[in-house]
């Protein structure tokens, strides 16, 4: 039955071929021959795969399984330089912002095409790594169980770098269908939808051969963010291709109904990817590295079906004032609003978790981490349900202030409750007795909130001015400022992000260079932190 | 009361419970939308895309345009004062996908047909800080070089024809004909294409002899953007909601 393995990678080679044979434009050439490659590499590994003696050693005393870590090492290390990768390009675009010379005007360097780069980047390349790396490692150390299936995780996390790879090119390609977050074409997103519903199989499966009899709670979150995300993106995406070996296609919604499908898909990749996955691993690795029980199981329980009800309703408020009818604004509102408190719920769980703890955040940088994240996922909750007040989103809306909002919660919360999981699993993966430097997990941590603050109140400060400015009038009643006029004003604080932006990428090096010591096995020669100087060296 | 072990005891039934609390809110929100018969308005004049307008359309798309730029003015003093009469829901009705966009690091768009020249356009798009020194946007100097690639136009309309925009036979039949009449104004096809698309214009929009550039797409798609909807007879009052 082994060989049945081959079909499938047999048929997208041919899938590949078609797409390069009959393609009606540059891009779905590259793509059919991308889709070609990774197919043939897909075989060669099958078929080293199945020379390979299984490895069945190792088994924790009392077990009789090995927990499957090898595809969690490799989804640690993709993490890692997808961060480094969506950092850097963060840092090109904001430059390019400050000194449009930077764009080249060249079709694949311009703006334009590059900020999808840097948001995938980001979010789903990063964060997606992340999400499905600490889920594999969760789901079965609180399963005590392996991972389901041999093949199907490696699919889900090859499959799943395959889609980076194809939604990167196309978009300096130009191959997109400019819906924010969710630009790559139709077949990228069937792609997508394969090795997302296989992603869901294999949680589902390793949570039915649990050998305890609860699902953890940072299961509960995984699995909400993981059906949910499948719901929206079927139902965003869904189009109708030009022709089968095109890349463009037109999406199936049109105008207002398209504006909201988008936005409730848009809010929810925020609510669900970005804030309930993420509060999976929240709700694992702060409990581990503070070694202390979480706070409230009861509060957990509420938090978690209030924070997924309400967050769906959550779309209209990015478009207030807009064609949209207004009681679908008024209803976005009124649920952004109360969304406010399952989310500080979640912070509150969080935090309180280090109750008789709170000393560790002295000694224990890879905690000041975790924690520091919390608190900023409970800033950008608060923030998030003022600019969701129609009145205050009359100004935000359209200026700076959203990217600041944004990024106080992607930087200060998926970044460094990411790299907290990172620092917490790097030694434990590779069976290292640490990390290779604590210090420098310290230098990371600081670095990256000096970016955060200083990026944040730069995009605070701009966009605040930006929108007062585009409604100032004069004495005699004409509208003050030329909109040009209100470019010229940005350009300081768009030096500043660039600074912001900068710390926060050096950040993300030093850690890929301490992970990639660590997993090389050296250990650096340091002080313990929080020990007075003169103390004697730690080995 | 409820126990929720049984949910902590039994995935499927957690993955069911899990999808009917997020299903609620996008079922409630966005399904009216489709047959409450106010959330678009009744306007006059709105019309498909001509096939010159929806390539350029495609191409606006392509160049991420809608990263930096709305299309949709909000009925603030300022806003009207600025870029003019509010978007309406009807104005986008036609769009696949909608450009009302989020960010304005550039100005709206959504009303800028008419406002400046064609010449003024091919100006900007070039090297956009030749005209506006404060700009930060990237220059396109390469659309002006790349012929526009139509030989596929017809299944662009029927795509669009697929997802419910009203393009008849005549006008997919017609698709190459109407395309290669936009942009010479002398063509003997232009009178019909006019007729089939009624307002559009016809011009060398890039001012270079010769077949159809992208940006010759594109300024005509530039240029009709928020010009169709006749506002001399649209009534505000009939369509509050």
């Amino acid at each position: 039955m082994g060989f049945l393995i081959y079909l499938p990678i047999g048929l997208a080679a041919l899938t590949g071929l078609f797409l390069m044979a009959n393609a009606a434009d540059t891009g779905i050439f590259v793509h059919g021959a991308i889709f070609f490659f990774a197919s043939v590499l897909a075989a060669f590994f099958v078929i080293k795969k199945s020379f390979d003696q299984p490895a069945r050693s190792g088994a924790l005393p009392g077990e009789d399984f090995v927990y499957s870590d090898a595809v969690i090492r490799a989804g640690l290390i993709a993490s890692t330089f997808w961060g480094v990768v969506g950092f850097l390009v963060g840092v090109v675009i904001a430059s390019q912002l400050a000194f449009p010379v930077l764009n080249f005007d060249l079709p694949w360097t311009n703006f334009g095409r590059l900020r999808p780069l840097h948001t995938s980047a980001v979010i789903f390349a990063f964060g997606g790594n992340v999400l499905i790396m600490t889920s594999f490692y969760v789901v079965q150390r609180t399963c005590r169980t392996r991972l389901a299936g041999d093949y199907a995780p490696w699919f889900v996390f090859w499959g799943y770098q395959l889609f980076i790879v194809l939604a990167a090119t196309g978009y300096l390609l130009g191959v997109t269908q400019s819906k924010e977050y969710a630009e790559p074409e139709w077949y990228v997103d069937l792609w997508l939808a394969l090795v997302w519903i296989t992603y869901l199989l294999v949680f589902l499966a390793t949570l039915w051969k649990r050998k305890e009899p609860h699902i953890y709670v940072a299961n509960w979150f995984y699995l909400a963010f993981i059906v949910t995300i499948a719901m929206l993106h079927i139902v965003n995406n869904l189009a109708v291709p030009v022709s089968f070996a095109g890349s463009k296609s037109y999406i199936y919604w049109s105008g207002v109904q398209d504006a909201l499908i988008q936005w409730w898909y848009g809010h929810n990749a925020v609510g669900f990817f970005l804030t309930a996955g993420f509060l999976g691993i929240m709700y694992y690795f702060i409990p581990k590295q503070a070694n202390r029980p979480v706070y409230s199981y009861r509060l957990s329980i509420i938090h978690f079906w209030s924070l997924i009800f309400l967050y769906i309703w959550a779309g209209p408020h990015h478009l207030h004032y807009t064609a949209l009818p207004d009681w679908a604004q008024t209803l976005g509102m009124t649920f952004s609003l109360m969304l406010w408190m399952p989310s500080w719920g979640g912070m509150i769980n969080g935090l309180m978790t280090l109750s008789g703890a709170w000393d560790k955040l002295r000694t224990d940088p890879v905690l000041r981490m975790l924690v520091i994240s919390v608190a900023f996922y409970g800033m950008s909750t608060f923030e998030g349900p003022l600019m969701a007040i129609k009145t205050v989103n009359a100004l935000s809306h359209y200026t700076d202030w959203t990217i600041g909002h944004v990024h106080s919660g992607a930087l200060g919360w998926v970044g460094m409750v990411s790299f907290g999981a990172i620092y917490f699993l790097a030694p434990k993966l590779w069976a290292r007795q640490r990390l290779y430097s604590l210090a420098m997990v310290s230098w990371h941590f600081w670095l990256a909130t000096a970016g955060i603050v200083l990026y944040a109140s730069a995009m605070w400060a701009s966009g605040i001015m930006q929108g007062l400015m585009w409604r100032a009038y004069d004495s005699l009643g004409f509208l003050e400022y030329s909109f040009a006029e209100t470019v010229a004003a940005m350009h300081p604080f768009y030096a500043i992000r660039v600074l912001g932006g900068v710390l926060y990428l050096t950040g993300g090096l030093i850690m890929a260079y301490n992970v990639y010591r660590t997993v090389k096995g050296d250990l650096r020669e340091e002080r313990a932190i929080g020990v007075p100087v003169g103390a004697p060296a730690r080995a | 009361m409820f126990d929720h072990s049984k949910l902590e005891k039994n995935s499927i039934l957690m993955v069911v419970c899990i999808l009917i609390v997020v299903s609620i809110g996008g079922l409630v929100e966005i399904t009216p939308l489709f047959y409450l018969k106010s959330t678009i308005e009744k306007v006059d004049g709105m019309r498909p895309y001509t096939p010159l307008e929806l390539l350029g359309r495609n191409i606006y798309i392509r160049e991420g345009c809608y990263n930096c730029h709305s299309q949709m003015i909000r009925p603030f003093r300022d806003e009207l004062e600025r870029y003019g009469h509010y978007s309406l829901a009807a104005e986008s009705m036609y769009d696949h996908p909608f450009q009302w966009g989020s960010k304005r690091t550039g100005p709206d768009l959504a009303r800028v047909g008419g406002k400046y020249s064609d010449d003024w356009h091919k100006k900007h798009l070039h090297d956009p800080r030749s005209l506006v020194p404060e700009s930060v946007m990237p220059g396109y100097p390469f659309l002006a070089k790349t012929p526009l690639r139509y030989n596929d136009i017809k299944n662009h309309l029927a795509a669009n024809r697929t997802v419910g925009v009203p393009y008849s036979d005549e006008m997919i039949n017609n698709a190459v004909a109407d395309l290669e009449a936009q942009v010479d104004p002398d063509s003997d096809n232009v009178d019909a294409m006019i007729a089939r698309y009624p307002g559009a214009k016809a011009r060398n929009f890039d001012g270079a002899p010769g077949p159809a550039s992208e940006l010759d797409a594109l300024i005509s798609y530039l240029q009709v953007l928020g010009t169709m909807v006749d506002f001399s007879v649209y009534n505000a009052k009939e369509n509050l909601r």
